[in-house]
């Protein structure tokens, strides 16, 4: 069930997102006390974090802490046992199934430590698919798909398939799909986990560059520091909580 | 570390024969860093390799201004730049570190130590952001100092995350 967002320190709504007027902040986003655990295993246990739309967030925190199940959480993938999660005025955990995969369809974008890019389709391809998900005729989405090789240096290379792309080329191809709707917010889980220095810091020049020219939120789960410098700000998870020194909103 | 003015100095003068004023003015570009050297310092320590044999002042140029004259490297200078550019520099353990410091005290004093450790990650973290931003806009030479500072912060960092693991561990071993 939908009801009207309002946040924790009494925001005042517009359109659809909440202001926090002593700010002037937008609050895109919001975890409230998440509580989430696999079978006996907690991973949440009361994580809450606030996201502002046009920022920077990253998600630090040790493995297992968490960290990847609070992006699940917010980016509706999962529904957290007990708590709220928020986005844009509208409650996530309380959709239907479908409601969340067409907010994830329409809103977000998503890139993951793999490209997990389909093999069978070309890089163009595999750019174009959540527009051809979403409904937009062939022609038009491969147009929009190749826009983005150009900007991501990925010149000539949008034929191959992903077997033939080196792992920093194949994780561009990845951030072109995840950028190629203009989502509201990126969600990006270790990003550059599996690359190395270079083609990491190249692939995060490239991210941020685009998401501050589109004005896309991005939160970005991440363990590397030089990850995370990235960001405009860092909260840290741990045991399944965020670290009420870090998660002070800017 | 301290970077050592004298080897850099003659580093410099192993491309060619200068004047100090030039010395000074690519040691600052290069190295300085916001601490430029003083033109006294320069000429002491032009003087000093003059003396040690390791660089030879030519005669006193015609001209206005301060002292002209050009510096010139000797065999034995550009030994000891041969040499020093071959010497691994000292690795740094840190080992008495403020941060070690701070981290041992305040478990010894049942302070709150994973707070000092968030607080320390953010001022790290923070340092990284503006040196990251650095790179954005920086030369090559920028970016390549710009990244030997973020990945000792990193270093840092990840004993800092260590350490926050381990902390019910070595507050044991801290209890008298």
């Amino acid at each position: 069930m939908d009801r009207p967002h309002s946040g924790p320190a009494g925001p005042a709504r517009t359109g659809g997102a909440a202001v926090t007027a002593s700010q002037g902040t937008t609050k895109i986003a919001e975890a409230r006390d998440l509580v989430l655990s696999f079978g006996s295993t907690p991973a949440l246990r009361g994580a809450s974090l606030s996201v502002q739309k046009g920022e920077i967030v990253a998600v630090m925190g040790p493995s297992g802490s968490g960290k990847s199940t609070l992006l699940h959480c917010l980016a509706g993938i999962l529904v957290p046992d007990e708590g709220e999660a928020w986005y844009g005025g509208q409650r996530l955990d309380t959709l239907s199934d479908d409601k969340r995969s067409a907010l994830r369809r329409d809103r977000f974008g998503f890139v993951f430590q793999s490209g997990q890019l389909v093999p069978e389709l070309t890089a163009e391809e595999n750019v174009a698919l959540p527009l051809l998900l979403s409904g937009t005729r062939r022609g038009p989405a491969m147009t929009a798909a190749r826009k983005w090789f150009a900007a991501l240096g990925l010149d000539g290379l949008e034929r191959r398939r992903s077997g033939e792309l080196s792992g920093g080329q194949a994780q561009r191809v990845a951030l072109a799909r995840g950028l190629v709707t203009g989502p509201e917010v990126l969600f990006a889980d270790e990003p550059t986990g599996s690359l190395d220095s270079v083609s990491g810091e190249l692939v995060m020049n490239l991210l941020t560059a685009a998401v501050r020219e589109q004005g896309t939120t991005v939160v970005l789960v991440t363990h590397d520091a030089r990850v995370a410098a990235y960001a405009d700000r860092e909260v840290v998870v741990r045991d399944g909580k965020v670290s009420t020194l870090t998660g002070v909103q800017p | 570390m301290v970077v050592s003015v004298p080897l850099t100095l003659l580093g410099l003068l192993e491309r060619g024969p200068s004047h100090g004023y030039d010395l000074k003015r690519d040691y600052d570009a290069y190295f300085g860093q916001g601490r430029p050297l003083r033109y006294s310092q320069v000429y002491a320590t032009l003087s000093r390799l003059a003396r040690d044999g390791k660089a030879v002042a030519g005669p006193v140029e015609q001209g206005a201004g301060p002292e002209r004259r050009r510096y010139i490297i000797t065999e034995g200078g550009a030994a000891d730049v041969e040499r020093w550019l071959a010497e691994p520099a000292p690795p740094e353990p840190d080992l008495q570190s403020e941060l070690f410091a701070k981290v041992v005290l305040a478990l010894m004093l049942g302070r709150p130590a994973d707070s000092y450790l968030d607080i320390q990650r953010a001022a790290h973290l923070q340092r990284m952001r503006e040196l990251t931003e650095l790179k954005r806009a920086g030369d090559p030479l920028t970016v390549l100092l710009a990244d030997h500072s973020i990945y000792r912060l990193e270093a840092d960092l990840r004993w800092i995350d260590h350490t926050a693991a381990r902390l019910d561990l070595l507050g044991r071993a801290v209890q008298r």
